[in-house]
């Protein structure tokens, strides 16, 4: 009988030491693919190291990630959709947006490429030329940053895809890709995703089509609106948009590479 | 073969290399499923001891309850507990969610059917002289009921460890309370889906590896337990 409390008396003091001995956390909603890019492991740590805080990333699709903004349950976002973002703003979600980074969309697909796109640089034709064909086309389907860009695409090309051959899976973009790779489907996806999948073999996919200025995929970062939710770390937040947008923030992420590739581009071009 | 083969030397290797991800993922694994199981049986133990040796009006009600707790889909009671945790819900003032108290809530919710299950048909199985035994040579209700306890230690002991198990290997709670914070709430479980949704075979493996050993060690120690 005696050990046993001596071991639930152990336990319990560590579990109130571990609460007590806590760090300050910002609670950051990000993407995804953001988060699987391994930026965020480059940068943040810098940044906990200045403020001696904790960033606590959560990665979820945009359309999450601006909700979670929405409800105050994180304090500040870093996200990739822009008219998305505007009207979070408008709506008066949140404040401050600031410009961070950019990178783009790319359209990958089997090396077979049925619908014969390979290397057309109009991104409009691409898609018209898919829809076409009716090859197997692989949407994120969840309302993430990526998704949303498709859907913009696809309204341009006055496309309102649907059939056997457009699926949505409601998944992640690293899973979209498996998934593609698998039954060899077209699939819009952001370069970071694909650049980390295609090295090292795990996926036969190639670039058709890039470098349409309507791929462009700018980065923003939104603090919560500490009017319509007050206790929101605010200070804190714009502390980290001030970082990631000064200098030494900038200069980070343009230093940033992924299997040494240039992954992200600074919006204040180093 | 080859995939499945060079994934398993993979994980292999980066459990023995101590790679921190793999560990700090075992270790929120162990701080959340320890909580949860403790808080559970604190739970569980005393309610199951008491539904199997009490019979009141709406006891049967009070089973079929249990019952449904216990089938209670994972991804439900995840959508559940976050609704009332995030700040628009009754606890936002709390800021549990995304951290690993959060978590916990979950779990236990998962957790305490098992427990009160286990001790129910533990109790129920006591023969029933032993508890009129116990009265007539003068021990007190209290005293009484520790006894019964020693009769059916296995039973208990069998609680925890399937309450350990389940919530050690529980996803769809785990995210959705937790957000998959890397050295905060990224349990091995959750580790598993995010690297593998990533294609990193290999790193999955790895964290499947420590916690299928996390579970042997449990097993282990419970029987080790039941020696005494």
């Amino acid at each position: 009988m005696k050990s046993y409390s001596l071991i639930l008396s152990i336990l319990l003091y560590g579990f109130l030491v571990s609460s007590v001995a806590a760090y300050e956390r910002l609670k950051l909603a990000t993407t995804t693919s953001t988060a699987n890019s391994g930026l965020l492991n480059y940068l943040n740590p810098v940044f906990e190291e200045k403020s001696g805080v904790r960033v606590d990333a959560i990665a979820v699709g945009t359309g999450k990630a601006l909700k979670l903004g929405q409800n105050g349950d994180v304090d500040v976002m870093l996200v990739h959709a822009r008219e998305a973002e505007e009207t979070f703003i408008q709506e008066g979600h949140g404040v401050n947006r600031k410009d961070v980074m950019y990178n783009d969309f790319i359209i990958v697909g089997p090396a077979s490429d049925a619908a014969g796109i390979n290397g057309m640089d109009d991104v409009i034709l691409a898609l018209r030329k898919i829809s076409e064909k009716s090859s197997l086309w692989f949407s994120r389907g969840d309302d993430s940053g990526t998704h949303k860009k498709e859907m913009i695409l696809w309204k341009e090309s006055a496309i309102s895809p649907s059939g056997n051959w457009y699926r949505g899976l409601g998944q992640g973009m690293g899973k979209t890709l498996l998934a593609a790779d698998e039954k060899g489907a077209y699939t819009l996806t952001d370069r970071g995703t694909f650049i980390a999948l295609s090295t090292g073999n795990k996926i036969g996919l190639i670039i058709l089509s890039e470098g349409d200025s309507r791929l462009f995929n700018p980065y923003g970062a939104i603090a919560v609106n500490p009017e319509r939710h007050p206790y929101v770390k605010y200070k804190l937040a714009m502390k980290y948009i001030n970082f990631l947008t000064s200098t030494e923030g900038q200069s980070l992420i343009a230093r940033f590479r992924m299997k040494g590739k240039i992954l992200f581009h600074p919006h204040n071009g180093s | 073969m080859t995939f499945l083969f060079e994934g398993f030397l993979e994980g292999l290797q980066m459990v023995f290399q101590g790679n921190p991800a793999v560990y700090n993922a075992a270790w929120v694994t162990l701080k959340v499923s320890f909580g949860s199981t403790l808080i559970a049986s604190l739970i569980g133990l005393p309610l199951g001891y008491f539904l199997a040796s009490s019979s009141f009006r709406g006891k049967g009600f009070f089973t079929v309850l249990l019952q449904t707790f216990l089938g209670f889909p994972t991804v439900v009671i995840g959508l559940l507990v976050y609704g009332f945790l995030s700040r628009r819900g009754p606890f936002g003032f709390a800021d549990l969610l995304f951290t690993p108290s959060g978590i916990v809530i979950g779990l236990v919710i998962l957790a305490f059917p098992i427990t009160t299950m286990f001790t129910m048909t533990a109790v129920s199985g006591i023969d029933p002289r032993a508890r009129e035994m116990a009265l007539t040579l003068g021990a007190s209700r209290q005293r009484t009921a520790w006894t019964l306890f020693k009769e059916v230690r296995f039973g208990l002991i069998s609680a925890l460890l399937a309450s350990f198990g389940r919530v050690a290997s529980e996803v769809g709670i785990a995210i959705m309370l937790g957000g998959n914070i890397e050295g905060y709430t990224r349990t091995l479980t959750t580790a598993i889906a995010l690297e593998s949704m990533k294609g990193e075979f290999g790193f999955g493996i790895a964290l499947g590896l420590v916690l299928l050993t996390l579970i042997f060690i449990t097993a282990l120690l419970s029987r080790y337990v039941q020696k005494l």
